[in-house]
């Protein structure tokens, strides 16, 4: 049993734990995070969109509504200092009929109460100039150019490994399973015990519970279904901005998404799931969603889909909960973060980092802090030439392991290296696996190659930890 | 940048009868590029019998089918072989961009014969409602695994689909000491060869539901039952016919697409228009074939047509 000492212990490895977690190892304090699954990201966060919302979709006086606006200003720095992917693509909430002007002008007016940069009101001329596949029968939108776009992954990923970079230390496969306070805190997870000054509830779906550990009850968390369903990346340029229609009391609608990838998705559903587990996607969600985005662009076809899944958002009533639980000295909630939780995460981090502040916890900033990371080649996103400058250096960036998306052996290899453990985990680094093939020709390959890193006998690889090995067992064996 | 004659992409059955007609028509500086580390292409994990029936007149397997065409290319002095050899570009004047490991390469070809075979489709092509847990493959992925991997992928298999595959893979599984509980077609017929419905199915009492369809994938980690239904002549679900079969597997066997990515590339979409001349395109990327013997005499056409248009070039 180990029982390691913390000044903060965050739980939940997802974009809003790894991004607090990054923020704190700014300062000298002794950090950790716990995730229950294999890997960071493979809870809410891996079935997000990837949009960076410019903050058009939250009232004035919310939480939502500040942290999101907040986040998209902060959102690039991090970006920049990550080496992580961001492009401004820009968002068009599109109407069809004269009676709509009206809504669309009070969302602009929201916008602008919260300082949203630069929107307007756009035309027909406009549209047919700006954004040529778009209904012909939409007349107008609202334009709000500091949406932007960015690999849901890639950001987890990123920041916790230069959180790691900055002694943040991160434990997967550490499920807590208890939460007692002494002088400390005492975390119980599945494999042994953490102490800690602070605590941090950043669980996504299990908030709730987490919360209840520590003896608070009034957070519930309703897992809310969300099918997204990804085209074909010979799509890539159909649409240059996210398109929206008017959103309705209870969602955003079904939007035509650019992903930092370069396929475009379309989606989501919302509707509350069976369970916090229910992943399954429909064939009712999938005729919705067509139908639904048809209308923002016709010329989408049921063939052009090559892949779809489902996430839950952690809904909490309409706004994030995010506070300091006065009767819990030292316990922080930051729960019911939907979206637009993965824009706001710099934005809740440094709100985080302020509330430990107010609640005794001292920050000196720390001397060796190292704000860059060496940013991730990916073959599929960078010209020939710089591929031939890359062969150069290492052959195996020559060596192709998945043909769809183009990913060398090089790159699985350094996935691996920093920190995938399945293949799920290869599959959102390196997109091996994604393209439209599903991985019907790599999978033999990217299976031999994390055998030979993480050294365990290939049937001991997972398609995303414990209990999804791939395979069954060695020919013959038992 | 290098500069060959002939170029021919994939060198499995349609890429070697090609190389081998054309040299045989007198091209005599033909380069044969695959991806992959050995000759043959997918023949070499169709260990069953069944090939070159028509061809050679006797039944091979597919690895000994194969191997009769790497005998000669390897034999042919004008054909040269690069394998690890992966096409990530071209172009309309026939230049390919390649990559093999340590090296980009450009090549421009006076004649380019495409011979890059297919692929399956998928359970995310047909829309197979449910949860995404290990266990689900493509037929030929699972067959990938037992015959050059030697891993068994489960234990308990549903077969979605009845395409060969499926059914050559229900045989393999069973003769591995899996149990096939059964296989799913939507269709009221059987996409593959009556003979592998008789040698894979019928004489193993595996069970093919026709006019059914899976309507749920379930299992968490990893796949642990179906829902299996009934449908009517307009593929609708006929209510109160829905059943369960647990398992821990499903294999999915639902058809072949031609790989016609690379002349994408160059713009070309359809093979029965192609504008750029002196392109070919041969075997299951111009059509999938049910026989390799019929993939071999459709390559052996275009092998022979390269060598015409070369010789009209002179």
């Amino acid at each position: 049993m180990s029982l390691k000492r913390y000044d903060v212990l965050i739980i939940g490895g997802g974009v809003t734990g790894v991004s607090i977690a990054r923020e704190l190892s700014r300062y000298r304090l002794s950090i950790g995070l716990l995730e229950k699954e294999a890997e960071l990201a493979f809870g809410v966060s891996k079935s997000n969109s990837g949009i960076v919302h410019p903050g058009t979709h939250n009232p004035p006086d919310s939480l939502k509504g500040r942290l999101c606006v907040e986040g998209n200003w902060l959102m690039r720095e991090v970006a920049r200092d990550l080496g992580v992917h961001f492009e401004e693509v820009g968002e068009l909430v599109v109407i069809f009929k004269e009676e709509e002007r009206k809504e669309l002008l009070r969302i602009k007016k929201d916008a602008e109460i919260l300082g949203v940069p630069g929107v307007r009101i756009v035309d027909r001329a406009w549209l047919d100039e700006h954004e040529p596949n778009l209904n012909s029968r939409a007349i107008a939108a609202l334009y709000a150019p500091t949406a932007g776009i960015i690999s849901p992954y890639r950001l987890v990923y990123d920041l916790a490994e230069n959180a790691k970079k900055n002694w943040v230390e991160i434990h997967t496969s550490h499920q807590v399973t208890g939460i007692t306070r002494k002088d400390d805190f005492e975390v119980c997870t599945d494999q042994g015990v953490f102490r800690s000054r602070y605590v941090i509830n950043a669980a996504g779906l299990f908030a709730d519970e987490i919360a209840n550990m520590a003896g608070i009850t009034d957070i519930k968390i309703v897992p809310w279904k969300g099918e997204e369903f990804m085209l074909d990346k010979k799509k890539t340029g159909l649409t240059r901005q996210l398109l929206f229609p008017l959103p309705t009391p209870h969602s955003k609608g079904t939007l035509f998404i650019r992903t930092s990838d370069g396929n475009p998705m379309i989606g989501p559903t919302s509707y509350e799931a069976r369970s916090k587990t229910d992943l399954s996607t429909t064939e009712k969600g999938l005729n919705e969603v067509l139908k639904n985005v048809r209308r923002l662009v016709p010329s989408v076809n049921k063939g052009d889909i090559i892949a779809y899944f489902a996430g839950l958002r952690p809904k909490a009533g309409n706004d994030f909960i995010i506070r300091h639980e006065g009767s819990v000295p030292g316990f922080v909630n930051v729960a019911g973060i939907q979206s637009p939780g993965l824009t706001a995460a710099p934005a809740i981090a440094l709100m985080v980092v302020d509330l430990l502040r107010k609640n005794g916890l001292e920050l000196r900033k720390s001397p060796t802090f190292q704000k860059h990371r060496q940013p991730t080649e990916h073959l599929f996103a960078i010209p020939f030439s710089r591929t031939k400058k890359l062969i150069k250096q290492d052959s195996a960036y020559a060596d192709i392991v998945c043909r769809c998306e183009m990913v060398s052996a090089k790159e699985v290899r350094d996935a691996i290296k920093r920190g995938a453990r399945t293949m799920d985990g290869i599959k959102f680094r390196t997109r091996a696996q994604a393209g439209r093939c599903h991985g019907g020709f790599c999978t033999t390959r990217l299976m031999k190659i994390l055998s030979q890193e993480l050294g365990v006998p290939v049937s001991e690889v997972t398609k995303r930890g414990k209990g999804s090995e791939m395979v069954k067992k060695e020919r013959g064996g038992k | 940048m290098i500069k060959r004659d002939l170029v021919i992409v994939g060198a499995g059955p349609a890429g070697m009868a090609a190389a081998l007609a054309a040299h045989d028509a007198g091209v005599k500086d033909i380069l044969l590029l695959d991806r992959d580390q050995y000759l043959g292409g997918i023949l070499n994990q169709c260990i069953h019998t069944g090939f070159g029936l028509q061809y050679f007149k006797e039944e091979l397997t597919g690895p000994e089918y194969a191997e009769r065409f790497i005998e000669r290319v390897r034999k042919a002095s004008g054909i040269e072989v690069s394998l690890q050899t992966f096409v990530v570009n071209l172009t309309k004047d026939k230049v390919l961009t390649c990559l093999k490991p340590g090296a980009m390469l450009e090549i421009k070809a006076k004649a380019l014969i495409m011979a890059t075979g297919c692929r399956e489709r998928t359970r995310e092509m047909i829309f197979v409602p449910g949860s995404r847990p290990a266990g689900i493959f493509p037929a030929g992925l699972a067959q990938k695994l037992i015959n050059i991997e030697g891993l068994m992928p489960g234990n308990e298999v549903v077969i979605i689909g009845s395409g060969d595959i499926g059914l050559i893979m229900a045989r393999r599984f069973t003769l591995e000491g899996a149990r096939v509980k059964a296989v799913i077609e939507i269709e009221s017929k059987t996409r593959g060869l009556v003979r592998n419905v008789v040698q894979c199915l019928e004489d193993f009492d595996i069970p093919l539901y026709f006019r059914h369809k899976v309507s749920e994938i379930c299992g968490q980690d990893r796949v642990e039952k179906v829902r299996v239904v009934e449908v009517d002549d307009g593929y609708r679900e006929k209510p109160g016919t829905e059943f369960e079969i647990t398992c821990d597997t499903v294999l999915v066997s639902v058809g072949l697409i031609p790989e016609n990515e690379i002349i994408e590339l160059a713009g070309v979409y359809d093979v029965n228009n192609i504008e750029v001349p002196g392109l070919f395109v041969c075997g299951n990327s111009f059509k999938v074939y049910d026989l390799v013997d019929s993939v071999t005499r459709d390559s052996e056409k275009a092998g022979k047509l390269a060598a015409e248009y070369l010789g009209s070039l002179k």
